[in-house]
Order: C-alpha cells, then sequence, then structure tokens
C-alpha cells in the first residue's frame, strides 16, 4: 500500500474542463483513454466502463442514450448521495462526455424514490450547467447536444440492476431481462443505451483531462482507481471516504474509527460478510467485493439476527420473476427463523447453503446471483454462535 | 359528490396533459398522481390507460411492484421508517414505539385525521446518521425519541397554521 | 442464406443459424433439455431456470430457452452443475404448489408432475404448502386455481402479448408475485373473453375450464331426457390427440360410435348448421352490400363482421363497442343448431323441447359463456343446455371405459346430420370466408368460385391477417347491381391480429366489405378447449386434417345441402325470413372496457 493518501473525487475539480477537452479529443479517443484506464463500473458489478462504450459507439442508431444510475438502494450504500448532493456537476459532465463519447443526445439520471429530495438542486445543476454551455444546445459552441432530465424511481432496490431500471424507465414492472441482448444493443426506448453508476461517472471528467496513466496510478494493476466507501455500523466515524482500490479491511477500520470489529460486512447486503480472520483482506475487483458499503458490527451484535434483516430485504425487494430468487430467499429466510428457534437441523442448513450456490449459479439476474453471500458467509463465519443457541 | 369527483378528474387531466402518451412516461406519470393525490386510485388507472393505451392490469402490475406506489389512500404525511440493518442496531425498535404511541397508530395505518400513515422501508441511504425515516420527500436521521417527538409536532403545527392561513412567522 | 455458427453441445457438433437459441440448437442435436416456463407460441421468459445450461465462459447458467447464438460456442446440458441447478429449482417450485395430483384435471398431462417423475422426485426437500392460500375463482366457462400457480407467466403472455386481452397481471414483487386477474377481480368480472388459450399454455391444472361433466351424466342417465349432441369439426379433427392417434388425425366416424355407446339418443353434425350459417350470414351479406352500395343507406354497416366466434364476439363488446353495428346478427353454428333442434327437430320427431338436452362439442371454452348468454333462448327454452370441450368429451369417453380406437365407424343421424365440406372448414381460421365465398359467388353469378378445386387459397393459411379481392363478373338477373364490384375480404385469427385489424379500420387505413375473425390462433381448431400440448405444428397438422376431410367430400357447398334445403322448404321459409330472425338471429351487449359492465 502506498504511504500518500491519493484522492480524485475528494480532489481538485474546475466544471467544463473534462467536457472541453473531449470535445477536442474526439469520440474515438475518449473511449479509448476510458478503456485504457481500466476504469470499472462502481456500482458493483465492476464491466470495464470503456468497453461498455465501445460496444455502444460501435451500434448504428438514430437514437442512443445515456441512463445514470442513481437507483443507490444497496444496504449500507449512501456514497451516491453525497455526490449528487454535493458534486452533481460533475456527474453530469461525466454523462455528457459519455454521451458524447457514444453519439448519445439524451441522457436520464434515474434517481431512487427514497432521494426525491435531491431532484430540486439536480435540475438546478442541470440549469446552471445549460447557462454555462455545458449541456443543451452547442455544448461550448460545437455541433454537440446533450439534454438530462432527471427520471424518479419508486421503491424498488432491483431496478439499480441496469435491466430491470431500463425495463422500469421504458414503463414495465422493473423486471430485469435476458441477456443477451444488452442494453448497448437494445436499451431504453430498445435503443443502444449505456447506464453508468453515478460514481463511475464522476471519474471520467478526471480520466479526459489528466489520462489513463495518471488514473492507473492509483489502486491495484486490476482495479484501478478509488472508490468511495460508505462506512456506517459500530464505528466512531461513519461517512463517506476515497480510498485506493486494494485496501484491506484492517487499513480500512483503522481509517474509520472501527477496531475491534466482529465482522464486516464488505459490499452490502449482497456482499459478504467478513470475520476478524480475513481482515487482512483486501477490497477490490480480484479480493472482497468493492460495491462500497462497509458495515461494521461490534461484538455485541448477534449475527443471525443481521442475517435475518438481509433475508427479509432479499425477500421483499427480488423482483419475483425467476425461481431461485423469488422462492429460494423465501427459503432461506424461513431457515433463518428455523435458526431462531433451534429448529434447523444441520443436515437441512446444508440443503440450504446447496440451495445458495443453485441461487448463484441460475438466478436470472445479480440480485438472485448475490442475494445468497450474506446467508454463505455469515453461516460459515459464526456456525457455532448460529446453529447452537 | 359530483363537483369534488369533476375536480379531482379535472386535476388528473392536468397531471396527464404533462405527459407524452408513450410507455415510457408511465412511471412519471403514476409518481406523479401518487404523490399528488396520496394514492393511485381506480379511477386514476382507468384514466391513465385511456391516455397511454396501457392495459389497466399492466398499470395495477407496476403500481403494486414499486413500494412508494400505492391503491391505499396515505396520509397526508408518509413517514417511512428505515428498518435495514444499520438503522435496525442503531435503536430502530425505539423509534417504532415512539411514532406508534405518538401517533395511535400501528405501522402499515394512517391516522384518523388522514395526517400520517407509517410505514416501513428499506435502507434510504442514511445509514452514516442513523436511525433514518422518510417524511414524504425529506430525510431526517439521528433519530431520538425527543427528537422524533419535536419533528411530529412540527409538522402537525405547520398543518395548524396551513389550515387557519398564518403560516408567515416562524 | 443467413449466416451459419458451429456450436457444441456436450459431444455433439452442429451448425446453426445466428440468433438460434441453445433450446432450439439442443433439439437439432436431438438432445432434450427440459423446460417449463418455455412455450413455442409465446415470447421468451426465461424465470422458470428449468432449462439450464452450461455455456463455456460464462460464469453462471444460462437459461437455454433465452439464450441467443450469436458465435460459436460449448454448451454442456448435463453437469453435476446443470443437474443440481435444476433439481433445486424444481424442488422450489413443488414446494409452492399446493395441491394433489389425483385430485386434479391435469393429472398426466402436468408438465410440473412430469418434470417431477422425471427427476425421481420421492419428497419435498423444503417444506411445502400443506394448506391452501386461495379461494377458486370461477365464472360459467373458466376456473382459476391460484395454489397451483407456479408463476411461469405463460398465461400472462398469452394474455396480454398474444391475445392482447390483458384480463390478466402480474402484481406484487419478490415472494408475494401473484398471477392474477387485473385488481383481482373475480375472473368473471374483468374484460376475460373466455377464449381459453391461457388453459392450453398453462403448464399446471392452475387454469382450467368449467367442466360440466357431473351434470351431463345426470342428464344422459336420466331416462326421461333426451340427449342430443351435436359435434364441430375441429374437435373431430384433435380428440385423436387424446387417445394416442398422432396430431392431425380425424376421428368423426369412430367418434360417432363412442358418442353413441355414452348414451347420448342423437350424434349429429354442427357442420350442418355451419351451412345454416352461411345461408344466413351470406343471405345477410348481400343485403348490407345492396343497401350500402344500391340503396345509400347509411345506418348499414359495412365492412361486416363474421360471429361465430364466441371470443371475438365478447372481445369487440369490450373493446370495440362502437362497431357492434358491424357484426353479423347471425348466431353462431353451435347456437342455431339448438334453437333449430328445441323447435323444427322436437316437432318433427314429437319430443318435448323441454326435456332435450343439447350438448354442443366444442373446440372452444367461451361457447360456455355463449350458451349461457341469456339471450341465447329464442326456441322458448334453452338453446344449448351444455357447451363441452374436447378435453372434457375425452374425459368423458375415457370415464366410459371406451376404446375409440376399437370404436367402428358409424354416421351422424339424419336429418341435420348431413353438413358440407363448407361447414366443415369453419374449423379452420379462414374457413367461414372461403365457405361464405364459395356459395355467394355461386349464388350471385350462377357459376362455381374461379379457384381450382373451389379451394380459396388466398384466404387460407397461418398468417396473422390475409385478404383476398373477388371481382363480381356477369352476375345473374337479380344481381346486376353487383356488376364489376369488386369484393374485399380480410381474415385474421387470434384477437391481438384482430385488434391490428381494427386499429387500422379505425384509422380509416382500411376499406372492406366482409371480414371474418376468430379469437383463437389458428381458428377453432386451435381453441381453448382443445388438448393440450398446442404449438404451430400441431395446429397446422389439425388443419391438414380438415382441408384433406372436405376434399373427399362431394358435398362442398352449403347452398347444395339438401337437409338444409328442405329445413327451409319445411320450417324456416328463407334465409333472414321472419322464422329465421327469431331463431337464428342476435344482437350484442356492449361492455366496459375495463371490467365487464361500466367505465
Amino acid at each position: 500500500m502506498k504511504n500518500e493518501k491519493k484522492k480524485i473525487l475528494f480532489g481538485e475539480f474546475v466544471t467544463g474542463a473534462g467536457l472541453v477537452r473531449a470535445l477536442e479529443m474526439g469520440p474515438g479517443k475518449v473511449v479509448a483513454e476510458v478503456k485504457a484506464s481500466n476504469l470499472k463500473g462502481r456500482g458493483g458489478a465492476g464491466f470495464p466502463t470503456g468497453l461498455k462504450w465501445e460496444l455502444t459507439a460501435k451500434q448504428e442508431s438514430d437514437e442512443k442514450f445515456i441512463i445514470c444510475n442513481a437507483d443507490e438502494g444497496e444496504p449500507g450504500t449512501f456514497k451516491d448521495r453525497l455526490l449528487l448532493m454535493e458534486q452533481a456537476e460533475k456527474v453530469l459532465e461525466g454523462m455528457a462526455i459519455a454521451g458524447f463519447a457514444i453519439g448519445a443526445r439524451q441522457g436520464f439520471i434515474y434517481l431512487r424514490g427514497e432521494y426525491v429530495y435531491l431532484k430540486k438542486s439536480l435540475e438546478d445543476a442541470i440549469a446552471s450547467m445549460i447557462n454555462r454551455r455545458f449541456l443543451g444546445q452547442n455544448i461550448n459552441k460545437t455541433d454537440f447536444s446533450f439534454e438530462v432530465e432527471v427520471r424518479l424511481g419508486a421503491g424498488a432496490y432491483v431496478c439499480g440492476e441496469e435491466f430491470a431500471l431500463i425495463s422500469s424507465m421504458n414503463g414495465y414492472r422493473g423486471e430485469p431481462r435476458n441477456k443477451p441482448p444488452y442494453p448497448s444493443e437494445v436499451g431504453f426506448r430498445d435503443k443502444p443505451t449505456v447506464v453508468n453508476n453515478v460514481e463511475t461517472l464522476c471519474y471520467v471528467p478526471y480520466i479526459v483531462t489528466k489520462g489513463a496513466e495518471w488514473f492507473k496510478e492509483h489502486g491495484t494493476q486490476a482495479s484501478t482507481g478509488t472508490k468511495l466507501f460508505s462506512v456506517s455500523g459500530d464505528v466512531k466515524h461513519p461517512g463517506v471516504y476515497e480510498l485506493e482500490l486494494g485496501i484491506t479491511v484492517n487499513q480500512l477500520l483503522a481509517e474509520v474509527g472501527g477496531e475491534g470489529a466482529k465482522s464486516v460486512q464488505v459490499g452490502g447486503a449482497s456482499g459478504l460478510n467478513v470475520a476478524e480472520k480475513d481482515f487482512d483482506k483486501s477490497i477490490c475487483f480480484e479480493g472482497l467485493p468493492p460495491g462500497g458499503s462497509i458495515m461494521v458490527f461490534n461484538h455485541q451484535r448477534d449475527m443471525l439476527h443481521v442475517l435475518k434483516n438481509f433475508m427479509e430485504f432479499f425477500v421483499e425487494e427480488s423482483c419475483g420473476q425467476c425461481t431461485p430468487c423469488r422462492e429460494g430467499n423465501y427459503r432461506l429466510l424461513e431457515g433463518v427463523r428455523m435458526l431462531e428457534k433451534g429448529e434447523c437441523s444441520v443436515r437441512y442448513l446444508k440443503e440450504l447453503e446447496a440451495l445458495c450456490d443453485v441461487m448463484k449459479d441460475s438466478s436470472k439476474c445479480g440480485l438472485g446471483q448475490t442475494a445468497p453471500n450474506a446467508f454463505l458467509s455469515i453461516v460459515e463465519n459464526f456456525k457455532t454462535e448460529i446453529l447452537y443457541r | 359528490m359530483a363537483t369534488g369527483t369533476r375536480a379531482v378528474t379535472n386535476e388528473l387531466q392536468e397531471i396527464l396533459l404533462k405527459y407524452g402518451k408513450d410507455r415510457t412516461q408511465l412511471l412519471p406519470i403514476l409518481v406523479e398522481i401518487n404523490n399528488y393525490f396520496g394514492h393511485i386510485d381506480s379511477n386514476s388507472i382507468i384514466e391513465v390507460s385511456r391516455y397511454t393505451g396501457v392495459p389497466i392490469g399492466e398499470i395495477h402490475g407496476v403500481i403494486t411492484f414499486y413500494s412508494f406506489l400505492g391503491q391505499k389512500k396515505r396520509g397526508k404525511f408518509v413517514i417511512r421508517l428505515c428498518r435495514t440493518i444499520s438503522c435496525d442496531i442503531a435503536g430502530k425498535e425505539q423509534i417504532v414505539r415512539v411514532l406508534e404511541k405518538e401517533l395511535g397508530i400501528r405501522f402499515g395505518e394512517t391516522t384518523e385525521d388522514g395526517m400520517f400513515s407509517l410505514e416501513y422501508t428499506n435502507c434510504i441511504g442514511m445509514c452514516n446518521n442513523p436511525p433514518a425515516m422518510l417524511i414524504n420527500d425529506k430525510a431526517y436521521g439521528g433519530l431520538t425519541p425527543e427528537r422524533v417527538v419535536e419533528i411530529l409536532d412540527s409538522f402537525k403545527l405547520s398543518e395548524y397554521q396551513d389550515m387557519f392561513g398564518y403560516g408567515g412567522v416562524k | 442464406m443467413s449466416e451459419k455458427i458451429p456450436v457444441q453441445i456436450d459431444d455433439i457438433t452442429c451448425e446453426v443459424e445466428r440468433g438460434t437459441t441453445i433450446l432450439q440448437a439442443c433439439k437439432c442435436a436431438g438432445l432434450r433439455v427440459p423446460t417449463l416456463c418455455h412455450h413455442p407460441d409465446l415470447e421468451v421468459a426465461g424465470i422458470c431456470r428449468i432449462c439450464v445450461v452450461e455455456v463455456e465462459g460464462m460464469s453462471g447458467l444460462q437459461a437455454a430457452c433465452a439464450y441467443p447464438i450469436r458465435q460459436p460456442i460449448k454448451v454442456r446440458t448435463n453437469s453435476p452443475r446443470v443437474r443440481r441447478a435444476r433439481r433445486v429449482n424444481l424442488d422450489l417450485i413443488l414446494s409452492e404448489h399446493y395441491g394433489d395430483c389425483y385430485t386434479c384435471v391435469r393429472n398426466g398431462t402436468c408438465e410440473l408432475q412430469e418434470l417431477a417423475r422425471e427427476y425421481g422426485v420421492d419428497r419435498y426437500r423444503y417444506p411445502s404448502t400443506t394448506t391452501p392460500k386461495f379461494k377458486i375463482d370461477r365464472s360459467t366457462a373458466i376456473v382459476r386455481d391460484q395454489n397451483k400457480c407456479i408463476s411461469c407467466k405463460r398465461c400472462i403472455r398469452t394474455c396480454i402479448d398474444l391475445q392482447q386481452v390483458s384480463a390478466l397481471e402480474t402484481a406484487n414483487r419478490g415472494h408475494n408475485v401473484l398471477i392474477q386477474t387485473a385488481f383481482d377481480k373475480p375472473i368473471s368480472d374483468v374484460v376475460c373473453i373466455n377464449c381459453g388459450q391461457c388453459i392450453n399454455r398453462c403448464p399446471t391444472g392452475a387454469l382450467r375450464s368449467n367442466m360440466p361433466n357431473e351434470l351431463l351424466w345426470h342428464a344422459i342417465d336420466d331416462p326421461e331426457k333426451h340427449v342430443i349432441i351435436q359435434t364441430a369439426p375441429s374437435p373431430r379433427a384433435a380428440i385423436g390427440e387424446e387417445f394416442g392417434y398422432e396430431p392431425g388425425t380425424s376421428v368423426t366416424k369412430k367418434l360417432n360410435a363412442a358418442l353413441r355407446r355414452l348414451g347420448f339418443d342423437n350424434v349429429f353434425d354442427t357442420n350442418f348448421a355451419a351451412d345454416l350459417t352461411i345461408m344466413e350470414e351470406g343471405t345477410e351479406l348481400l343485403t348490407r352490400l345492396k343497401k350500402v352500395l344500391v340503396d345509400g343507406d347509411s345506418s348499414v354497416k359495412v365492412p361486416m363482421f363474421t360471429s361465430c366466434s364466441p371470443g371475438w364476439v365478447k372481445y369487440i363488446e369490450h373493446y370495440y363497442p362502437e362497431y357492434l353495428d358491424h357484426l353479423s346478427s347471425c348466431k353462431s353454428p353451435q347456437q342455431m343448431f339448438g334453437a333449430i333442434l328445441k323447435t323444427y327437430y322436437a316437432k318433427k320427431v314429437g319430443i318435448d323441447p323441454e326435456k332435450m338436452v343439447v350438448v354442443a362439442l366444442m373446440p372452444c371454452v367461451a361457447k360456455k359463456f355463449e350458451c349461457n348468454r341469456p339471450e341465447m333462448s329464442d326456441s322458448g327454452h334453452k338453446d344449448v343446455d351444455f357447451g363441452l370441450t374436447t378435453r372434457e368429451m375425452a374425459v368423458m369417453i375415457k370415464e366410459a371405459g371406451i376404446h375409440l380406437k376399437d370404436m367402428p365407424d358409424e354416421d351422424f343421424d339424419h336429418p341435420l346430420g348431413l353438413g358440407s365440406g363448407a361447414g366443415l372448414i369453419f374449423g379452420a381460421t379462414g374457413g367461414v370466408m372461403e365457405a361464405a365465398i364459395r356459395s355467394v359467388y355461386e349464388i350471385v353469378t350462377g357459376r362455381p368460385v374461379p379457384f381450382k378445386g373451389l379451394d380459396v387459397m388466398p384466404v387460407r393459411g397461418m398468417e396473422g391477417i390475409r385478404d383476398a379481392t373477388l371481382t363480381i363478373e356477369n352476375p345473374l338477373p337479380e344481381y346486376q347491381w353487383l356488376d364489376g364490384v369488386t369484393l374485399k375480404v380480410a381474415v385474421a385469427h387470434g384477437t391481438a391480429n384482430a385488434r391490428i385489424l381494427m386499429e387500422k379500420l379505425k384509422a380509416g387505413k382500411l376499406a372492406y366489405h366482409f371480414i371474418e375473425v376468430m379469437a383463437c390462433p389458428g381458428g377453432c381448431l386451435g381453441g381453448g378447449g382443445q388438448p393440450i400440448p398446442t404449438s404451430p405444428e400441431i395446429r397446422a397438422a389439425r388443419a391438414r386434417a380438415i382441408y384433406s376431410e372436405d376434399h373427399q367430400l362431394v358435398l362442398r357447398k352449403s347452398h347444395e345441402n339438401p337437409e338444409i334445403n328442405q329445413l327451409y322448404a319445411e320450417f324456416l321459409g328463407e334465409p333472414l325470413g321472419h322464422l329465421s330472425h327469431k331463431l337464428l338471429h342476435t344482437h350484442y351487449t356492449p361492455r366496459g372496457r375495463f371490467f365487464l359492465e361500466g367505465l
């Protein structure tokens, strides 16, 4: 780990510089630069942003769209709320650059219903950007025009999944659909669409102005850049931290005043529960899931209670389409209730662990594929505490 | 009652006319109707269906998918208390008891005067300041029993002032 | 030719066209991949996760039904991972599915049961549902038992996408997801048109027809009752499938024998009534055309729509009530037959119509609703007592211990037992149109239709909407007003196609004189009461059976049916005459667009 603490998003920023530079570079070079930076999606799935743009840029279509995924619903995550509140211009600039790169003239911010109070300030930021010709018609006096509209969600975690988000925006139930085709081919209004996380878009102006090489100086080889971490639970200083990818759990705990933790939930409810023995592991795309949610639990916490809370969440938030997610999460919650009453045999617990594997293997979307993570890791870490009550 | 119904219909039409008729406008339309009327009743669903051409069953399917949209009339102020883990371990249960006691209703219910509804919600992104809740479009974090009472009082007061038209002094 | 892509599935290598799904490729390779939410008529859902397979390079398992092949891939359909996932997903579904197999009408044809058998399921892996959660909901035509629903959404995709009726919806989220009627109203209160297509596609017994079998046995067993059955052409071309015949085997004559052994006192041919319909409807068409073309009477509407399909009739009552004047006032053959049986026939053979029970063997679930319409009692009695579907009849035959394959060939009873080939082809989409053209053209010109072998090919086939034109030249003196007129006709099957046609009509983009609409895909042969399963191939086979039977008949035009002529001579007088009007014609009810009544 490097000694000095490097920040990107919490560093200096001049609105419009990245956009102006991008307009000079041309779409091809912008895509190439973002691709070279190895920036990966900050929503959690970690798909290479440059590749996503390249695939969409290649599509022939009269219309293309950029959607900023502001449906931040992962339990324990609030970094996008902070960015939308304090760095809205950066988000918008990232969207405009993305739009320029792929040939889109229209962008949307899909804002979760819970953040409705941010709508006004976002629309003010859009207006202010239009005034300065960083958005709207003929941006910076070029041929490039780009509009942004805020669309509200209405309380559905699964809409953070990009296919579900597109279904929702298309006026349907927010149910993920089959892939391929990918949104880069068939997205909003069935047109090629890029869906990027709020935080991902925020790095874009920096990469364009300072270059891919500079960006890669942060983080690890496979996980370049910094990452915002939303820290909550039993810590002295909860909040949003910008840290380099590759940081270990121990280092992170030291940073936030979370020493002496019993376990840390890394990556939210859909992430992994990490026990003390694994606190030396690092958080990055090749390690512990870097979704950005860090929930710390001290030794007084009942881990079965924590697990129950997560399972209740998934039972309710599953879209309910596919069998493993709709029924599997329900069976896991039922299992937790059996454990609470001491009615779950070791053999049945094994059955439920096998169910978890099948959910990961055969669910239709990321929600069902990651929902069993908490169950598996908490049961593994705290089997004695959970089984023999 | 006929005029009342017509007034509602006019307001509904005004909302609809703000939006295009294509299906991608469905969610924005429903969100606005829900926020304006406190719910989306059968009549509204039928009007939305007439306007957009989306069958009523599908509209109902969309409404029931999103936890903020509903057919049941909610109170003027919808209190949504976060029940996800960071709020849960920070003393959510105590807040539950205060809210239920102060308002005299259980979670899932609306006060008789139609003023407040109590609901649970999943993570609202206020985990750094738990426990937290939303009241309509505002978020309140760091809740303590005392603060909850203060917040409720401020809403009741503003409502009283609205009612008698002298809400100028703050 | 489109691009071919090499695929390796297990140890078989083959080439498929770009965009072929893994499931289709497996079929080509001779491998069977189990499915549950997949149906060949419906849009892909990929939600049951039973058909999952391993695709090399992909981290998770992929749904074979939903994965289009766009580059060379290697697939494994039978690995430990695949078997485990299928089994667990199956167990999850089974634990939620409430109901005993032996009390279920789908026992033996249930796809879930079949899968459980294939996978050797001998216990519930997860705690099973032991009490029903939902009340059973029934209309005169359809029974809905949500306890048996496995949320595969085939009915949803049928109702919303395939038929565009939209009486059903998916409600709620997560484990609370429910497949239900719009707003969870009783099925008799929503815009359900009773087409029963959802029943044909439900893999379990969650949707079924309202079976009148018990009541019917009562009637048969009652020596006081004279029980008459009329059989429509489509069940005859399909019921064999319930008894081990290949699809497309017509068993008309064996069925006649079976029905007599079952206890029916008379076995008649609905084709007879179809011929009667053509006489009435053809005359109505000519009357309407004359009023419009010659008299300029704007109160008379063209195009005229056929009214044989009760699903279509209810669809137009709900969705296009402003077009009800366009519907032919003719009752369907089923109802015409009932009215004739309880008047003309009852008198002729001296049976008290009060003691007469008329049963119609139909491919159709909506026929149950139709015969229960309050206006369908012009004979002074309920014209038709029971609408029985093909599937329900198969149950009765099996219950009676009758082996259909061993039955001798027997003919229909007479009179009223003679039907023409024109009446027969009513069973296929385009058939009513073809039958009408055969008769109307000849009545007007005195010459047979100018198509080889009387086959009006332009209106045949399985394309959703078809149209044809026919110019009248040198008509008989009384039809001089039609000289040089080009008649434009159209045919649509499946209400989704009907909707396309109706929207174009509304927009003034189309002009036709006569339109045939059948609510079900393929026409009656694809009806909601037909044997399960259904697929485009099965429907095509049934159509072939019907058209080849038409070819074997000498009598192929409705107006040449001697028994029809006898009926007019002895009883009705003339088409559209006073008695016809009373007995054979009806009126329609505008219904709500959103619910049954109002709004």
